[in-house]
């Protein structure tokens, strides 16, 4: 080896370095300031001031809380006791939460030294420890009070309305009505409205108990109650997520039904046609390439939405994507099990059966279950675009934007389904073609 | 002699072939009841879905070709507007590959740690694998849209909330397949740069990155492919992008197909597009490694 050569080679390992040098930096540096570019493009410096902390609180806070109205209205002096200040939760004639107490005078006890007072005539009293006992009179539209001129943090006043906010509860008044709000953990009425005899009874009871109502047995009645819960629609809810499951099974079953024969059409060993095979596999890639959000707004036009739809979207999709999967499993198809068939003097329609089909089932198999459980999020996703499923009523509790205990229900609805249909998946695969290795 | 064994072998040969008959049958019986399952399930689901849809099947079967026609139509007697339209949706489909390219970006990032710290033989902290595991499950089990409309209600409309929900949703399912490929490393580098005293990042970095890069690469382009598609469905429920436009023009209804179909054909195209470079790259990642 000579002088030459060797710094030949030198010259060599130092272009090398310096290209490798240049990748390790230059890579990260192209990041970055791809990163910088998006910084600027989704204008996140604004974003803090977009932000709205408040929702956040609101979401985290009624996600796992409820609270309880009282509400007086000033002008025919009734109150009202309801769950969540909706009709579906109020309680009936007569009954009232234990923590409200007193005729003529209603005494409501937020706890922690915390009382409210409705006094007749439209007045009202408020305790709050540590701080002057308030006193509100409310006269047509106006109210007058005995609030300081500088006032805390936590109330908030005019002359046509007052808030205030404790630590227990919050209290708002206005000239047409006075509401305390009182908060409690938990997803309240969760299992019976408070229409249902059933309410507030323990466990125990409803199972060994006395009959509870004379004109049912007290297991069915429950059952019964608790599944047209007004308040929480587990029956719908329940449909929802059969529906959403139906979406996924229906496309993904119904696109590798559709897909298979096709991919016989597109895979090179069985399909000599040259113009057929092409034709196929352009079909697939545009059948995929339109992608399920056109396919969900092209057949939401045609068939109305529902899940119906959500499924044929999802059903197009998957037959260009199963298409393509299934024939290039076809092509690695081994040819000596097929020959082996052929030799026993078997038609071609049994040399498929027997020398082909046994070879690719695992394939297919294997990626219809696991399209399956990934199709399972796809119908939440085109259920919300096209009106079906749990994605709907997640999208419809979002956008009223105050039964967050609902959203959070759903949610984790969603998560548990998705984990089953995965698990089930894994499940079927280990079954049907045996684990891994 | 010879005939007793003769006659031993027959019966036997009958037994095997009356017990292999008859496993056959029961193969085939069981075989014929999951197809029958199937087909009642397949026709049953077909029904229920069927009643719930507000249109029915066989008659919605004949207009499905009607809107696309509609579409099409006016886009074609409109298609002097289209070079304008494309480019003034243009920076709608910059948005959607933005949200998707990025959201992949962090969503790989996260995946690799969570690969790495959720793989035996690998893992910082044996112990909190099952954790790192169940966070990678729990993340890929949540769809983007859940996320996203979440954060649409605290962040308000946009390409974040997108690209946050995508990203987490990314990470779980990255964080899977990128396990699956690290649990087959060889950890004979690992363990030469461990008795030099390297740290773990440094063996990470130095030693498994090198052996699992192409594979990483190849399916952080596969999920850039999905996210696309993802951001643009996302788009569709207020988050940015091609797919809000295409809602905001669909709302307009008749008079305006021209820029619906001005956004069919720029997503269709991005799609198709990224679809054909990806699966190129990924050929040519995996053909490098064979090599």
């Amino acid at each position: 080896m000579t002088a030459a050569d060797l710094s030949f080679i030198k010259h060599e390992a130092d272009n090398l370095f310096r290209r490798k040098r240049l990748a390790g930096f230059g890579l990260p540096a192209v990041l970055l300031l791809y990163l910088a570019y998006v910084f600027v493009a989704f204008d996140l410096q604004s974003l803090a001031q977009r932000a709205n902390l408040d929702n956040a609180v609101t979401l985290v806070s009624d996600s796992w809380s409820h609270k309880v109205h009282v509400t007086r209205d000033n002008r025919t002096g009734q109150i009202d006791y309801s769950v969540e200040g909706e009709r579906k939760g109020r309680y009936t004639e007569g009954q009232r939460p234990d923590w409200v107490t007193g005729d003529e005078i209603t005494t409501i006890d937020l706890g922690d030294g915390y009382v409210v007072r409705y006094l007749p005539e439209n007045s009202t009293e408020i305790e709050i420890p540590g701080f002057q006992l308030i006193q509100v009179q409310a006269e047509g539209r106006k109210l007058t009070s005995n609030l300081p001129e500088t006032l805390p943090n936590w109330i908030s006043a005019s002359d046509r309305r007052i808030g205030i906010t404790t630590p227990e509860g919050r209290i708002t008044l206005t000239g047409a009505r006075t509401e305390v709000f009182n908060y409690f953990p938990g997803w309240e009425l969760f299992w019976f409205t408070l229409d249902s005899p059933y309410y507030g009874q323990s466990l125990g009871t409803i199972l060994f108990g006395e009959r509870l109502d004379p004109a049912r047995s007290n297991i069915v009645g429950a059952f019964s109650d608790w599944w047209n819960n007004a308040m929480w629609r587990h029956k719908d809810v329940a449909w929802a997520i059969g529906e959403t499951i139906l979406m996924a099974f229906l496309g993904t079953m119904g696109a590798a039904i559709v897909a298979l024969p096709l991919s016989f059409l597109a895979a090179k060993r069985f399909s000599p046609i040259m113009l057929l095979r092409a034709s196929t596999r352009r079909l697939f890639d545009f059948v995929r390439g339109v992608d399920a959000l056109i396919w969900t707004v092209v057949l939401a036009r045609a068939f109305g939405p529902g899940p119906l739809t959500g499924a044929l979207a999802i059903l197009i999709t998957d037959t260009g994507t199963f298409g393509k999967i299934f024939s290039e499993a076809l092509e690695n198809v081994d040819q000596k099990q097929i020959d082996g068939v052929a030799s026993t003097g078997a038609k071609p329609l049994q040399r498929y059966r027997f020398g082909v089909i046994p070879q690719v089932v695992p394939v297919l198999l294997a990626q219809i279950l696991y399209f399956l459980e990934s199709n399972t999020r796809s119908a939440t996703i085109i259920g919300t675009i096209t009106g079906g499923g749990i994605g709907l009523m997640l999208t419809q509790a979002i956008q009223t934007q105050k039964d967050w205990e609902e959203v959070a229900y759903y949610i984790v609805l969603i998560i548990c389904m998705v984990m089953f249909m995965d698990w089930l998946s894994g499940k079927l695969r280990t079954k049907l073609i045996g684990r891994k290795e | 002699m010879t005939n007793t064994t003769m006659g031993m072998t027959l019966s036997g040969v009958n037994a095997i072939q009356s017990s292999y008959l008859a496993q056959v049958q029961r193969r085939r019986l069981y075989g014929g009841l999951a197809l029958l399952i199937f087909v009642v399930l397949m026709v049953s689901g077909f029904n229920i879905a069927d009643d719930r849809n507000a249109g029915g099947f066989w008659e919605g079967l004949h207009q499905i070709g009607d809107y696309p026609a509609d579409v099409l139509s006016e886009a074609w007697e409109k298609r002097a507007d289209m070079p304008a339209l494309i480019l003034r949706y243009f920076p709608a489909l910059v948005e959607t590959i933005n949200i998707a390219a990025v959201s992949t970006l962090i969503g790989a990032i996260g995946g690799l740690f969570l690969s790495l710290l959720g793989t035996r033989g690998l893992a910082k902290w044996p112990r909190l694998i099952p954790v790192f595991r169940r966070i990678s499950d729990i993340m890929r089990a949540v769809p983007e849209i859940v996320i996203a409309l979440v954060l649409i209600f605290v962040l308000g409309g946009g390409p974040v909330p997108a690209m946050i929900a995508i990203a987490i949703h990314t990470a779980g399912a990255l964080g899977k397949m990128f396990s699956e490929v690290a649990e087959n490393t060889d950890l004979k580098p690992v363990e030469g740069l461990a008795s030099t005293g390297a740290t773990w990042l440094q063996r990470m970095l130095l030693g498994v990155l090198p052996q699992v890069a192409p594979n990483y690469i190849s399916y952080a382009l596969l999920r850039f492919e999905i996210n696309i598609r993802a951001s643009a469905i996302l788009g569709f429920v207020g988050a940015g992008g091609l797919g809000y436009e295409l809602r905001n023009a669909m709302a307009w209804g008749p008079g305006r197909f021209d820029e619906a179909g001005a956004i069919f054909i720029l997503l269709f195209g991005t799609i198709v597009f990224f679809d054909q470079l990806s699966s190129r790259y990924r050929n040519r990642l995996i053909e490098g490694q064979n090599q």
